[in-house]
């Protein structure tokens, strides 16, 4: 055998793990699959519809604009996939599939390929998408509904639901037409595509927790703020953890790489943040779902708070002079 | 349940330690050898052949330059062909001797076991052995041996984690010869003054771990009150890189070395176990460090080993005498895969801290392509430093020395960890690596200005 190979040479470490960018998409999408099935229960095939949508269409816009920007093709990286997912688990079933798309496209090139792509949006994608929708066409956005039978029939949400009783005053779950704890574990009342059901997104957390694809800090915070603020506020705490998208936010928005903080410190100071945000706007705003403006809020500080947490060295990392 | 110590980060690069378990076998037969006269970190030897000399086993040929610095002696015995400049490990240009072997290894008659009475004729002995640190690091032991007096240390701590995947060679020296490692400690805290030791090693490794209470426990029964009841063998969790000095004070001591600084200023000493094992073969035969222990493993081999073998063997050399490759290697490598060093050539001799040789396949050898950093924080979380791998890693791409400084650049111990995890494959050691040097060569500007304003 010749000994003359040609040997390449190149910096340590010479070894990598397995996790690529792909991969981790990958988790989240798998993650997003227990509660996608829990809507098409809850909802019926319109749901899954609707999903597949805006998953084309913000592979397609990916696709698009990174040809007409003349960079390397990233669909392939699967993030698009995971934007259109977010988008369609916060659209109510019932929207129309243009506005979806509409809102998948805007998602994917004005809050993400406008700013350079994945990992340089400085606001997650998918809630750009649907505040763009709720702004512009509002009652679509807001037309909540369940299946009675085969038929979708209007309905309101738990936390307009909630609202009422409490101005009526009787605001205890399961009696007075409120949705029970069964309900919003399994999802059986009106809502978003994907934030029905907790049980079904709990699932997928913790698929994500077990492999460390997110970390736990800005999750729990933020529904750990969301329940002390509604206890604070002498309303069930529970209710409002297991209600309005929170668990769908909290575990897979609040979590994006891109647009979180980096260290755990300031994971955790994202979450609080958005928690303290969302109970604002829960009990205070004219809107009972706050999630959404609450991340977006946190997303344009979370440069700050990286600033404001940025870890200590071991050692200290006193700024020293090396001999050599 | 036993206590397990560590520190914070770290990642878990799949150990592929295939050769633990096979025992070290002796090669010898070497046709030549080739001495760098520089194996250590410090000042180059001074050469004290020429070429037509004949020269004996353990025979100085390589005078130290200083105090920090080391001497080379002869690992096989035969003549001297050529003294001649090659490209070390630094990639600096050094001096050195190559020797074609008589085959016969005799010992230089010289040879005998030093006279050691104290802590003085102790490091000066030690000095005289050419012996480094033979983890990788290749820092004169001597030098460690000799912490300034306002800084003595109260414990002696043996490094046995041997963190790095693949590599056994630490491993092979305890189960093969744990009472020379436990004679070394004791002549460490004899001659310097130390009372007490913690070996620190992967709980992953229980037989070491069993040899080494073995030993210890008899030596401790035979004499209750002498120093081996002060030695202690501290399992470690097992994560990449529980073997870096400043990872294995903080996880068996409890301290923090503080950034720019050495362990003595925590008042501990770390000694990697093969090295303590030869000063206690040193002080009873008087051999110099000429062979080594190391594992030769990776893809591309075609037998695996652990192998001993005089030192300055040219690496193509050996492979071809434990068995040849197995493929057409595409990278070897002196050390792990996470720390260890790609060479050029297989005409690259091995050096005294040399722990492993690992030659990759093609396959494996391919660098992986770049993609855009998504902010995953796998880097930040792994760190065992506690850095930003990721910020550095932007600032050493814009040449923003402002940057590198907030986030501590120079902090970095270049453990690879954070480009191992990193999911879009950034090339992070590399880009901090190169971040270093445009602080050093902006620190090497910086008075010159003055002196010229
Ligand atoms: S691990 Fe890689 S992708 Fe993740 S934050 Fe660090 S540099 Fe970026
Ligand atoms: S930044 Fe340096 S110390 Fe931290 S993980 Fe990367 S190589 Fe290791």
């Amino acid at each position: 055998m010749s000994t003359e190979a040609r040997l390449l040479v190149s910096s340590s470490p010479h070894l990598r793990d397995r996790a690529t960018t792909r991969t981790l998409m990958l988790d989240v999408i798998v993650a997003l699959i227990p509660a996608l099935v829990a809507s098409y229960l809850v909802f019926g095939v319109r749901a899954v519809a609707l999903t597949f949508v805006t998953v084309a269409a913000a592979v397609l816009a990916e696709a698009a604009a990174r040809r007409i920007m003349k960079r390397e093709d990233t669909i392939s990286d699967l993030s698009a996939v995971v934007t259109g997912l977010l988008l369609a688990f916060n659209l109510p079933p019932t929207l129309p599939y243009y506005m979806a798309a509409i809102g998948a496209v805007v998602a994917v090139v004005v809050a993400k390929q406008l700013f350079g792509g994945l990992g340089s949006n400085f606001m997650n994608p998918a809630l750009v998408g649907r505040v763009l929708l709720v702004i512009s066409f509002p009652v679509a956005m807001t037309r909540w509904t369940v299946l009675d039978g085969a038929d979708a029939v209007a309905a309101a949400t738990p936390l307009a639901q909630l609202k009422a009783a409490a101005a009526a005053g009787s605001a205890v779950p399961g009696t007075g037409g409120l949705p029970s704890y069964v309900d919003l574990l399994l999802g059986t009342h009106a809502g978003c595509v994907g934030e029905v059901s907790v049980l079904a997104l709990l699932v997928g957390a913790a698929y994500l927790l077990a492999r460390r694809t997110i970390s736990p800090w800005a999750p729990l915070a933020f529904v750990g703020t969301v329940g002390l603020f509604a206890l604070v506020a002498g309303q069930p705490p529970l209710y409002h953890m297991m209600s309005g998208g929170l668990i769908l936010g909290a575990f897979f928005m609040a979590t994006d790489y891109a647009t979180t903080p980096l260290s755990w410190k300031g994971k955790l100071a994202f979450g609080i943040g958005c928690g303290l945000l969302t109970g604002l706007i829960r009990l205070f705003g004219g809107m009972e779902e706050g999630v959404s403006f609450a991340i977006l809020l946190m997303n344009i500080v979370t440069p700050h708070i990286d600033k404001w947490t940025r870890p200590v060295p071991l050692g200290g990392g006193v700024r020293h002079a090396r001999s050599a | 349940m036993p206590m397990t110590w560590s520190f914070s980060g770290g990642a878990h690069p799949h150990g592929r330690k295939g050769t633990a378990e096979a025992a070290t076998v002796r090669l010898d037969g070497f046709r030549r050898v080739v001495l760098p006269l520089s194996q250590h970190a410090g000042a180059p030897c001074r050469c004290l052949v020429a070429p037509g000399d004949l020269v004996k086993v353990g025979q100085r040929i390589g005078e130290p330059g200083g105090f920090v610095s080391a001497p080379v002696h002869a690992s096989v015995s035969g003549k001297v062909v050529a003294v001649r400049k090659t490209v070390g490990f630094s990639g600096a240009r050094i001096e050195a001797v190559e020797i074609e072997s008589d085959g016969v290894y005799e010992m230089h008659p010289d040879i005998a076991p030093p006279v050691v009475t104290d802590r003085a004729s102790f490091v000066a002995a030690i000095a005289a052995s050419g012996l480094v640190g033979l983890g990788g690091a290749s820092f004169p032991t001597h030098v460690k041996l000799s912490p300034p007096a306002d800084k003595a240390p109260d414990t002696l701590l043996i490094n046995a984690a041997e963190c790095e995947p693949f590599i056994a060679s630490d491993y092979r020296r305890i189960l093969e010869d744990p009472a020379a490692v436990l004679a070394g400690i004791l002549h460490v805290m004899h001659y310097i003054g130390i009372p007490r030791t913690a070996i620190g090693i992967e709980d992953d490794k229980p037989r070491a771990i069993a040899a080494l209470h073995a030993v210890i426990d008899a030596k401790a029964a035979a004499d209750p009150f002498g120093p081996a009841s002060h030695v202690e063998v501290v399992p470690l969790r097992t994560r990449y890189p529980q073997g870096a000095e400043k990872m294995l004070i903080h996880a068996v001591t409890g301290r923090t070395v503080p950034s720019g600084g050495l362990p003595h200023d925590v008042r501990v000493m770390v000694l990697n176990v093969s090295t303590v094992a030869f000063i206690a073969d040193y002080l009873l035969t008087g051999v110099p460090l000429v062979r080594r222990r190391l594992t030769l493993a990776g893809s591309a081999v075609r037998s695996p080993a652990n192998l001993d073998v005089p030192v300055g063997v040219p690496i193509g050399d050996l492979v071809e005498a434990a068995g040849g490759f197995a493929r057409t290697p595409g990278k070897v490598l002196m050390g792990g895969p996470m720390m260890g060093v790609a060479i050029d050539s297989l005409d690259s001799p091995i050096i005294k801290a040399n722990n492993a040789i690992l030659a990759l396949d093609e396959k494996e050898a391919r660098i992986p392509d770049e993609s855009v950093c998504i902010r995953c924080a796998k880097c930040v979380e792994s760190c065992p430093m506690r850095l930003m791998p990721t910020a550095i890693d932007e600032a050493s791409r814009r040449n923003d020395l402002e940057e590198l400084g907030t986030f501590h650049c120079n902090d970095c111990i270049e453990c690879g960890t954070c480009s191992f995890v990193c999911p879009a494959r950034r090339h992070l050691v590399q880009s901090i690596r190169n971040g270093k040097a445009q602080l050093r060569a902006a620190a090497a500007k910086a008075p010159k200005k003055e002196a010229n304003a």
